[in-house]
């Protein structure tokens, strides 16, 4: 330790062993800073809530709240937007058109909302999922009906949910409890015969009277539904479940029962969409392709 | 130099050094953890926040051991663009039967806070099964398997019992129906007054199609639960926090 060049070093006097420890001062920058931080921490106590008192902790100075901050926040911008979403919330929406600067507004509001709310289950392109039962929604083929008020209705309802009284509703039974085995694939040929594909001609001429008599009621005599009971047209290419033989067959036999969740806030305790909200998402939505 | 010079008697004596380190730790833990325990504006009172019920219980199971955690939070934190895309920001209240908390702070997925009801139950199962066949460019990996474990109701009262001594306030009783109340969650057609009494707002439906309790009915059942149980049309949090 005590080498010829370190004799001027101060030591702090302890001895273990006769091994001895330097005193070496910390550098002065690196004391100063560790001051200004230790005065630092106790501005930055005084001016943010920090002391935890009896009841309460010392709110600071500066009042900061990151509460009060995002409610600042979203007011600000609801502000920004207040005189045009309120026309939107109350606008006649079939009348929607007449209004290009709304309408312009609600499109680009309403894409905004689809995409946080909507495309986990109708895609990114809302083009839906091929064959899973959620619905395309670019195309003008609407199980439950494509003007702009219908598809407000089935945004602010959803579809078969607990969740609103008004849910658009209807239940097709599982056949496979009614019908025999021989029946069903009666069925399928029929529905393929009329869907365009290629099919059994014997066993599909047994398959329309069973349609008639089973089936007609909700999907019409001639199979292209009826979007009052959200009954999908199966003449047409376009298929919620799928159109080949093992999904048709699965279809009739279990039967389906597509759910969409209500959308209203009135509906989820205070989340959800309001009305503004549900208008402009209809006008996006009726604006993509399709809407009648 | 006075008294700095006495720290060689903690220095030459072990016990007494670890005795007086263990007492500046003290002070740092009572100034920072210990009011949380009675000041009033971190002890929010929120009307709605129940137990879990033993389907929800279980279903929270699942999620811890299948590691959902690494990848999806549940605190909505209070700024603009989460409350749009999620619903309102979370409150502490809301956690305040968890054991442990969920919150966390990686998001490789969505923050799961509120998912309660944006989703159907099929879409889950979809999604669980095969997220990529319902969100073609997820990452999320494939839990199909849930679907063919099946569930006893054997040991969820001790799970209950196991949450109570942490400080879950689950009565006797509920702890005794605990197995009935499993079951009958997942069955529509069952007697379900005692389980809606002793867990208001419970939701009672086959939640994955199939017959029998299976994993999935279990971890569904919790993720339609979630975030729904504080009304945000009729509470308004305060604001001075
Ligand atoms: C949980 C998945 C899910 C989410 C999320 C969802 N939908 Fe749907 N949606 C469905 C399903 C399933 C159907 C078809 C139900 C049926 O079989 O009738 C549907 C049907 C529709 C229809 C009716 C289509 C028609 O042909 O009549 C519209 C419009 C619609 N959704 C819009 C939306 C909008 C807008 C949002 C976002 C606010 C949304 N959906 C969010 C699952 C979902
Ligand atoms: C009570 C009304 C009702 C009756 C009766 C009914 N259906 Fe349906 N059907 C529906 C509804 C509603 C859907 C939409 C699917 C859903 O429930 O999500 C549907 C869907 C279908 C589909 C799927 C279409 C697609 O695009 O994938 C097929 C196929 C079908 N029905 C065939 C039949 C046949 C065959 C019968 C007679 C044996 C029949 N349905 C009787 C209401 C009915
Ligand atoms: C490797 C990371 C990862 C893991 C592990 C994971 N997820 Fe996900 N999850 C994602 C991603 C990424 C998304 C967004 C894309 C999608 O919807 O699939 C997502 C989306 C979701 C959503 C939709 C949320 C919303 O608001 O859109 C739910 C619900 C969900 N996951 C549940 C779960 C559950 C339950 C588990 C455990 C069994 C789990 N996840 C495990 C990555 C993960």
């Amino acid at each position: 330790m005590s080498t010829e060049k370190n004799k001027d070093i101060e030591t702090t006097g302890h001895s273990w062993d006769g091994i001895e420890e330097y005193n070496n001062p910390l550098p002065k920058w690196w004391l100063w800073t560790f001051y200004l931080t230790i005065v630092w921490g106790l501005i930055y106590t005084i001016a943010y809530p920090a002391w935890p008192l009896i009841r309460g902790a010392t709110p600071g100075l500066l009042g900061f709240s990151t509460r009060e901050d995002v409610a600042a926040d979203i007011a600000a911008v609801n502000e920004r937007n207040a005189a045009i979403m309120e026309r939107l919330a109350d606008v006649e929406l079939a009348s929607l058109a007449d209004d290009a600067e709304l309408q312009g507004f609600a499109r680009n509001a309403g894409a905004a909302v689809f995409r946080s709310n909507c495309v986990q289950c109708h895609g990114a392109g809302a083009a839906g999922v091929q064959a899973s039962g959620y619905p395309n929604l670019l195309d003008d083929d609407w199980l439950w009906g494509g003007t702009i008020d219908d598809i407000a209705f089935t945004v602010t309802n959803g579809i078969r949910n607990e969740q609103s009284p008004d849910a658009r509703y209807s239940e097709m039974p599982a056949f496979g409890e009614l019908l025999e085995g021989d029946e069903i694939k009666a069925l399928v040929a029929h529905v393929r015969a009329i869907s365009g594909q290629e099919y059994d001609a014997a066993l599909a001429a047994t398959g329309a009277e069973l349609f008639i008599d089973n089936c007609a009621a909700c999907h019409g005599d001639e199979g292209k539904g009826d979007q009052g009971v959200g009954a999908p047209n199966l003449t047409d290419a376009i298929w919620l479940y799928g159109g080949d033989e093992a999904r048709l067959a699965e279809t009739i036999t279990y039967a389906r029962f597509g759910v969409m969740p209500a959308w209203s806030e009135e509906y989820r305790h205070g989340q959800g969409l309001d009305r503004a909200e549900i208008n402009a998402v209809a006008a996006y939505v009726h604006g993509l392709g399709g809407g009648q | 130099m006075g008294i700095l010079d006495k720290h060689k008697i903690f220095e030459t004596n072990a016990t007494v050094l670890l005795v007086g380190s263990l007492l500046v730790v003290t002070v740092g833990g009572i100034v920072e953890i210990a009011p949380l325990f009675y000041l009033e504006n971190t002890i929010e009172k929120v009307e709605g926040m129940r137990p879990y019920s033993p389907l929800e219980l279980q279903g929270r199971d699942i999620y811890i051991r299948e590691g959902c955690y690494v990848c999806h939070s549940q605190m909505i934190r209070p700024m603009r663009d989460e409350v749009e895309r999620y619903g309102h920001y979370s409150l502490a209240a809301e956690s305040m039967y968890d054991h442990p908390f969920q919150w966390g702070s990686k998001r490789t997925g969505p923050d799961l806070a509120r998912v309660g009801g944006r989703y159907s139950d099929e879409w889950h199962v979809d999604h669980l099964t095969d997220p990529q066949s319902v969100v073609p460019e997820s990452v999320m990996p494939k839990y199909g398997f849930l679907l063919h474990r099946e569930l006893e109701a054997e040991h969820i009262g001790d799970l209950m019992a196991t949450n109570r001594a942490v400080g879950v306030p689950y009565s006797d009783e509920m702890i005794e129906s605990a197995s009935a109340d499993f079951m009958v969650q997942v069955n529509p057609f069952g007697d379900t007054d005692g389980l809606l009494e002793r867990y208001p707002g419970a939701q009672v439906r086959n939640f994955d199609g199939e017959p029998g309790v299976s994993e999935m009915d279990a971890l569904i059942a919790y993720m339609q639960m979630l975030g729904t149980l504080v009304d945000f049309s009729t509470f308004e949090p305060d604001t001075s926090r």
